[in-house]
């Protein structure tokens, strides 16, 4: 073995790693905002709105996300009749699919904080708006926040998936470079070790904040 | 948007052939690496409670391990870098085996799965209150016998929504085999939409099969876990 490949190039490596953690952040980003309002029209005691969020939700659950990624593909340009980067076709793919999970921990979230709560902030005067905005999304964030931290890890996990569109993320250049060196060996262990380390850095987070969670009060 | 759909040419050769051995493809390799992970995955389970702290370390270990690579890498961990590993002799035979693509899936698929229904096992077990254990060690039950006759009856209840949604986890994540050349429902997908340009019949019919099958073990799951229910324990529907 001769890891000598790897500081060697590192920088093309670190570019690739760069792009998974983009990647990551803007799907974490965007798909946070789209899963509250799944989320509480998950909630929502009018039918027009609950099953609908339902459907969205069980559909892209239901699906592996590498299938989503391919619809999106074919998809995508076929509605706005142009071929867009294939970064954007991809984020466009990650937030919807991740919204659905995300809006299942938004749900149990806002299910955990209790009806009493809501009736007593609605019988103070508060909008239906007001006391989800206030009263039980701050309470709710406080109890799902392990969860969610566990799926912002499985969010940068699944950027890997990208590879198999031909995206330039971590898997995707590392793969390039241990093409052109032959030494497969060296980098995939080194791909899978800085996988491993952030990965376990975030499944540590949620663990510990998941322990804490009830002093925080 | 201006598309016609052709759901015909599904049923058309060889795409309908290219359909029914991705379905048959995905049942089998989920099926197997459900069950092996589940075997895996109690043993490494019950390793994590042990009293010796060196198996609780192994324990531990592994599942921080497999749990914490990406799939994907895994799967081209077992692919690419495995093989190379090996010594010479044994690299040249198992390049000669048939399907090994398949059973490299099949490892990867299980020893991925094993690391998160360990943690299922380990987080169902812990949800019993300690009076059971209690209660059951003052009637003079062993070890053995409390978790035989007291807790695993109990857990294995607590456990069956986690050990199915495993399964559909195992069904959906086959998906990423296509990567290693194993010819599944999204692969097989994938060549029809290459071949004919009709994305939208060709991923209708990968989606619908994850989709029948989560609906049906859904569903299964449901109805058991309400037969299997404890009075006033986990019964609360």
């Amino acid at each position: 073995m001769d890891f000598s490949v790897i500081p060697n190039n590192i920088e093309f490596l670190m570019l690739g790693l760069m792009r998974s953690f983009q990647l990551a952040g803007f799907t974490i980003m965007l798909s946070l905002p789209v899963a509250c309002f799944i989320a509480i029209g998950r909630v929502s005691s009018r039918r027009a709105i609950r099953y609908p969020s339902a459907i969205f939700v069980n559909l892209l659950r239901s699906n592996p996300l590498i299938l989503i990624v391919f619809w999106f593909f074919f998809l995508v340009p076929l509605i706005t009749g142009k071929t867009l980067p294939e970064f954007y076709t991809v984020l466009i793919a990650f937030v919807i699919f991740f919204a659905a999970y995300f809006a299942e921990i938004v749900r149990s979230g806002i299910q955990s904080v209790g009806s009493v709560q809501v009736k007593a902030a609605l019988s103070t005067g508060l909008t239906y708006a007001q006391s989800m905005r206030l009263i039980v999304l701050p309470q709710a964030l406080r109890n799902m926040l392990p969860a969610l931290v566990t799926e912002c890890v499985i969010v940068f996990q699944g950027t890997t998936i990208a590879y198999v569109i031909g995206m330039r993320e971590f898997l995707h250049s590392t793969s390039l470079v241990a093409e052109r060196t032959v030494r497969p060996v060296e980098l995939y262990l080194f791909a899978a070790l800085v996988y491993l380390v952030i990965c376990f850095a975030g499944t540590r987070l949620a663990l510990f904040l998941e322990k804490n969670k009830d002093k925080a009060r | 948007m201006n598309y016609e759909f052709d759901w015909s040419l599904l049923l058309q050769e060889p795409n309908w052939s290219w359909v029914v051995e991705g379905v048959s493809n995905t049942v089998q390799l989920s099926l197997l690496a459900w069950v092996l992970a589940l075997t895996l995955g109690i043993l490494i389970g019950a390793i994590r409670m042990s009293r010796f702290p060196f198996l609780r370390l192994i324990g531990t270990t592994y599942v921080e391990i497999f749990r914490n690579i990406p799939l994907l890498i895994q799967l081209f961990l077992w692919f690419f870098v495995f093989p190379l590993l090996l010594p010479e002799d044994i690299m040249r035979a198992w390049n000669r085996l048939d399907g090994v693509p398949f059973l490299t899936a099949l490892i990867g698929l299980s020893l991925f799965t094993a690391a998160r229904i360990a943690e299922q096992i380990r987080s169902g077990i812990s949800s019993i209150p300690k009076g059971q254990f209690l209660a059951a060690y003052s009637t003079g039950l062993t070890e053995f016998q409390t978790f035989r006759h007291v807790i695993i009856p109990y857990a294995f209840r607590v456990m069956i929504p986690a050990i199915a949604s495993e399964f559909l986890t195992i069904f959906k994540n086959s998906a990423l085999t296509l990567t290693i050349g194993v010819a599944e429902i999204t692969g097989a997908a994938k060549t029809i939409e290459a071949y004919t340009f009709r994305g939208i019949e060709a991923y209708s019919a990968a989606s619908l099969t994850y989709m029948i099958t989560t609906a049906s073990v859904v569903i299964f799951m449901g109805w058991l876990e309400h037969t299997l229910r404890i009075p006033g324990l986990i019964g609360k529907r």
